[in-house]
């Protein structure tokens, strides 16, 4: 084949599969500021005629958002600090502390992730009911403050801290929380900031588990706020799109910042066989 | 050296979360299935009654539970090669050194698995609606009849399965692009001066190549895609015809709108059960093609 008509392919169908996979996003925040009724009229419009912000005011002064919004921060920011903590001290005493049955206790953990996490569900909800968590925040953020996929991530990546530091810092008498803070904490922060993004942005998105325990509106994250929704005005599409842009723009943002260190996490996570 | 018990501090907080809200609940599923647990359980224990096997086998003579497995499978068998040949298609463009701006098409692709599935399902409903949506609006413009997208039992499940595919592909994306970047450009090189083709380059050593790659991802993919739940709830909230109600979208209705824990539970077990023998026997029908 002619070289530049391959490199004319090549490019051609790039920015084909590019246009397929942003044109929904585009007019998603293209729709956002119609008036409202005005996607819905033929031919479709693909740019608002007059930009208005009324829909995000409408969202934000009469259907909640703001609660939302905040609900969502909360919860996601909560679960990333909590499962942070608990995941890199696990990784790291997987990698790097001896006990007895460390190999056999991390096989069994790895065994468990063929488990689906919905299989837990139904008595989760009645051990949270239990103890008074269902519709609160916490009954979204305690189940999730550790996760099998961290603490694996951790221990591949904290495998890498050389053992003579660890045994230098304890022949000066150093405890062995010290250790972990002063010397370990610094050497993991790569995997600290790939661990962080990827479980604000999983905390972010979650569907089904916050669908289940928050049962009433005060406590809804966006997706939740955002499915009952999405119900409840089948037909106000500029509006809808509007909640879509507030549930979809933190998260694309937090992505593009921090590109680099999810796709990174993306791939040490897929070695997992 | 450590202390033993330093290590168990470390280890403690996660192993009791993990033990106490995933591995707990599990083993509970597991007796939860065998008993009667409905509303009258949920609002006093006593009620509670020990039903063996009948949940399971009650399910298996129920027509929408085997219509959710339909669709579920449905949903996998079509899906998941979707999805791959779209990653892998992908990959291989993003990995040609004939692609300009590589960094920008490689965000452009990946954007969508960032977002929130439904955030990014009610815009598809919208672009999907029969009388005003952009596709059937572009169809129209090239002679093709409005389809009713999400209404046409016969259509909503491809629509969901595109949805998967554009919302999905990205992800392995990502780890094919890596694989492929991993194979030593030398092969290329040899099979180049054989006057080996393109296409027989790409199956020849690309494809063997991937092929853990490939392996890895298939399995996982299968097990995402078991997973269906969102996609019905927001899109077409099982229908038209429960013709996309999943398996997981059957549990849920079962257990947190009828209350029934127990019976919900047996479907949960079910799908665990199912998911496992289909991806232990794609992982035996991929070695078994490795030593041939």
């Amino acid at each position: 084949m002619n070289p530049r008509l391959a490199k004319a392919m090549v490019n051609g169908l790039l920015l084909g599969v590019a246009v397929v996979a942003l044109l929904p996003l585009l007019w998603m925040l293209s729709v956002s500021f119609m008036t409202p009724g005005e996607a819905s009229s033929l031919p479709p419009p693909l740019l608002p005629k007059h930009a208005t912000w009324a829909n995000y005011h409408e969202l934000f002064a009469r259907a909640g958002m703001g609660r939302y919004l905040l609900n969502s921060l909360l919860v996601s920011v909560a679960i990333t600090a909590l499962a942070l903590a608990c995941n890199l001290m696990a990784g790291y005493a997987f990698a790097k502390l001896r006990f007895a049955g460390r190999e056999r206790l991390f096989q069994v953990l790895i065994g468990a992730l063929v488990i689906p996490a919905q299989v837990a569900m139904l008595p989760l909800f009645l051990l949270l009911k239990y103890l008074g968590l269902v519709n609160s925040y916490a009954g979204v953020i305690v189940p999730a403050m550790a996760t099998i996929f961290g603490i694996f991530l951790v221990r591949q990546y904290a495998r890498t801290v050389p053992d003579e530091l660890l045994e230098a810092a304890r022949i000066d008498g150093a405890g062995e929380l010290r250790i972990f803070v002063q010397i370990v904490l610094p050497l993991l922060k790569p995997i600290m900031v790939t661990l962080a993004i990827f479980t604000f942005l999983a905390a972010w998105n979650d569907f089904m588990w916050p669908l289940i325990v928050l049962t009433g509106q005060e406590h809804y994250t966006l997706p939740i706020a955002l499915a009952s929704l999405s119900r409840e005005h089948v037909q106000d599409s500029e509006l809808m799109m509007a909640g879509s842009v507030v549930t979809v723009l933190p998260v694309l943002l937090l992505f593009l910042a921090l590109q680099r260190y999810y796709l990174q996490g993306l791939l040490l996570g897929s070695v997992k066989g | 050296m450590n202390s033993p018990r330093a290590a168990w501090l470390f280890l403690a907080p996660a192993l009791l979360v993990l033990g106490l809200f995933f591995l707990l609940p599990v083993i509970a599923a597991l007796v939860l299935s065998l008993t009667d647990y409905d509303l009258y359980a949920l609002a006093d224990i006593r009620n509670l009654r020990f039903v063996a096997l009948s949940n399971y086998w009650e399910l298996l003579h129920r027509r929408l539970f085997w219509s959710a497995l339909g669709n579920t499978f449905y949903f996998v068998a079509v899906g998941v090669p979707l999805s791959l040949t779209a990653s892998l298609g992908a990959a291989l463009l993003l990995n040609s050194p004939l692609a300009r701006m590589k960094p920008f098409f490689r965000t452009a692709l990946f954007a969508p698995v960032v977002t929130t599935v439904v955030a990014v399902a009610v815009i598809w409903r919208y672009l999907f609606n029969t009388k005003y949506g952009l596709i059937n609006y572009a169809l129209d413009s090239v002679g093709i009849h409005p389809v009713d997208w999400l209404g046409d039992p016969h259509w909503a499940m491809p629509t969901i399965i595109l949805f998967a595919v554009w919302k999905n592909f990205g992800y392995n994306m990502i780890i094919f692009l890596a694989g492929l970047q991993a194979i030593p450009g030398d092969l290329y090189e040899a099979a180049r001066i054989d006057g080996a083709s393109v296409p027989r380059q790409f199956w020849h050593i690309t494809l063997p190549m991937l092929k853990p790659t490939l392996t890895m991802v298939g399995m996982l993919t299968v097990a995402g895609y078991f997973q269906l739940f969102a996609e019905p709830y927001v899109m077409t909230e099982g229908g038209p015809l429960q013709s996309t109600v999943s398996v997981l979208y059957l549990m849920y209705e079962e257990g947190f709108k009828w209350w029934n824990l127990g019976s919900a539970s047996a479907v949960a077990f079910l799908l665990f059960v199912i998911m496992f023998a289909v991806t232990a026997t794609l992982l035996r029908f991929s070695r078994r093609g490795g030593e041939a």
